[in-house]
């Protein structure tokens, strides 16, 4: 069983997700036109680990930035400027910029990966209020506690409730 | 102001433009395919119809090359550098200043590939293993360039992109035309779920972060296009720096030569206050300011040095014969933007608008002074005629079409995708303070 409570404010929502989890009734995902603190407060949520992702990618970069210019020297040693073959300071410069371009596209594969996207194509919780105003509160729960979590939902200020299939 | 209005007004802008719009949409492609022809021209009877002449083997490809990155900078400054200040004013101009830096990236990446002499070549820059066994040179500030103009295209792009995920997702749930196919695919399935925009803020966060360095190195590794090179004029520690700002202030001239028209004609007045252009024109004083100090600090350290050469060449520039467009570029970026210390100039959009104008034209001349002007007068005498380079009609041709890209990409996005963020306005709303500027220091959070 489903429940999904719209409503017209955050703080309201946050305020019925923390008392929903407080009585432990159910799975709470909310559906909203911004990120919220409130909300993000209220389901207690931990650091993304888009973090890790980036970090990984950045000293993936960092390696093949320094990797790539050192090989290539050394597969076919030609000296120029009777500079030495590994000469360090302008390789710095192709790993900083790959650090970045690598820390950046491992950011953005684990965002999607983490936030399951791209999914165009799936039937989401379909309503176009909440990329309008509307904040959506969907609660999955016992078929017996549906009407304490309609309660609260109604007792925090929610405009509608309605059965979520 | 509520989500939904603000909802109905962005997206407002998305609906069917008018019949002005089509006409310059037109007129633009005019231009562009007319800088097709010039560079089909130069193709077929080579790099001669371009005024290149000994030693000036640089003209204004390369000059609108650093010109067109330099206008990229300000969009990354703005959504990235402003983002992490938690400077909350940025929102209204953010994406508008992104947009640009990626258009800007596109144009001036066209531009070496146009000056090279064979440009079906240009992939030999790309270190790939192939059957000659030769690789690129590492060392050389050409690669650098490449390294870091690819990059900062490609973050620049991925951050335009994220940022707009969920502005795609209310315009895929709120226009309903033929468009919205494409929206749903591009909206990647975005449902604003709280575990979407957890993941969402923490890789903006990231973004912007990334951003900021890079910003800063890929005009630095522009600089070392020429202060790598012993050629005086070019060959100076302080390139950097200089180049950065006046990256950045030729940027925010552009971002202001746009935006003004811009809010006018999408009717994002309410949006885009005063306040906001009065922000954009204090950045511009400050790097105008930056900016100035470098001229003269070019000019000081070329008499301190005690190096006839260096001294020679700015001498040059000050009297020779590309002097005229020295001093307009001195006034027009050092000076000019000085008038902007009057408040009632700053927050009057006729008098920004030409200001700005005049930033961008001198920002041009900037680029095209220490380029030609550097080249025509290096270590050998004889060379030092004059008339020695002019760009010809092909290289007028294919600048002017620069142009014509450039905004008829912009144009192309602002009527598709929502030139103002409809998600961070929102959140601004939260935020009282955003609508009028403090009085005293804020608090430190």
């Amino acid at each position: 069983m489903a429940l999904l409570g719209v409503f017209d404010d955050g703080s309201k929502a946050a305020a019925a997700i923390i008392a929903i989890q407080h009585d432990a009734l159910g799975r709470v995902d909310v559906y909203s036109p911004t990120p919220s603190h409130a909300i993000d407060q209220a389901l207690d949520i931990q650091v993304s680990p888009v973090r890790t992702f980036t970090l990984i990618g950045g000293l993936f970069g960092c390696i093949v930035g320094f990797a790539l210019p050192i090989y290539t020297v050394l597969d076919w040693p030609l000296i120029t400027g009777g500079k030495p073959l590994l000469s360090i300071p302008p390789f710095v410069v192709i790993a900083f910029e790959l650090t970045i371009l690598f820390g950046a596209t491992f950011g953005l594969l684990g965002f999607l990966g983490l936030a399951r996207l791209p999914n165009p194509f799936r039937k989401r919780v379909s309503d176009p209020r909440f990329t309008n105003d509307k904040f959506g509160v969907l609660v999955t729960c016992d078929a017996a506690r549906v009407d304490a979590v309609r309660a609260h939902l109604l007792a925090a200020g929610c405009e509608e409730v309605s059965d979520h299939a | 102001m509520s989500y939904s209005q603000i909802n109905a007004d962005i997206l407002r802008t998305l609906r069917m433009p008018g019949r002005a719009y089509w006409g310059l949409l037109t007129a633009l492609t005019a231009v562009v395919l007319f800088g097709v022809f010039c560079f089909w021209t130069q193709v077929q009877r080579g790099m001669g119809v371009a005024g290149y002449e000994h030693p000036v083997a640089w003209g204004i490809y390369i000059t609108n090359f650093v010109f067109w990155v330099g206008i990229a900078h300000s969009g990354t400054l703005i959504s990235a550098v402003l983002f992490l200040f938690r400077a909350t004013w940025r929102t209204a101009v953010a994406r508008a200043a992104e947009t640009m830096t990626v258009f800007a990236v596109m144009t001036a990446g066209l531009f070496p590939i146009i000056h090279i002499g064979r440009p079906w070549f240009f992939y030999w820059l790309i270190p790939y293993p192939n059957e000659r066994q030769l690789w690129v040179n590492f060392r050389s500030p050409l690669i650098w360039d490449l390294v870091a103009i690819s990059t900062y295209l490609t973050v620049s792009l991925m951050f335009l992109f994220i940022g707009l995920i969920p502005d795609i997702a209310a315009a895929r749930d709120h226009v309903k035309d033929w468009r919205r196919p494409i929206y749903r695919i591009l909206a990647l399935g975005w449902q604003g779920s709280n575990r979407q925009w957890r993941h969402y803020n923490s890789l903006y966060g990231f973004f912007a972060a990334l951003a900021t360095p890079l910003v800063v190195s890929v005009h630095s590794v522009v600089s070392w296009d020429f202060a790598m090179a012993i050629l005086p004029g070019w060959h100076s520690t302080i390139f950097a720096p200089y180049f950065v700002a006046g990256a950045i202030l030729s940027g925010l001239a552009m971002v202001i030569t746009i935006l003004i028209p811009l809010r006018r004609w999408l009717g994002l007045e309410e949006y885009i206050r005063i306040w906001h252009f009065e922000n954009l024109a204090k950045l511009l004083i400050v790097t105008s300011l930056i900016v100035g100090y470098a001229y003269l600090t070019e000019y000081f350290i070329a008499w301190y040095s005690n190096s006839q050469f260096e001294q020679g060449t700015f001498l040059d520039r000050m009297f020779g014969q590309y002097a005229v467009f020295a001093w307009t570029m001195l006034i027009c970026n050092a000076v000019i933007p000085m008038l902007l210390f009057f408040k009632h100039l700053r927050t009057n959009l006729v008098a920004l608008f030409v200001i700005s104008i005049f930033v961008n034209i001198g920002m041009w001349l900037e680029r095209f002074v220490i380029i030609v002007s550097s080249l025509s007068h290096d270590y050998d005498p004889a060379n030092w005629t004059d008339g020695v380079y002019s760009p010809t009609w092909v290289e007028g041709g294919i600048t002017a079409a620069s142009f014509a890209l450039f905004f008829l990409l912009f144009l192309l996005f602002v009527r598709n995708f929502p030139a103002v963020s409809i998600t961070e306005m929102k959140e601004s709303t939260e935020q009282p303070a955003e609508e009028a500027p403090a009085t005293a220091w804020p608090e430190p959070v």
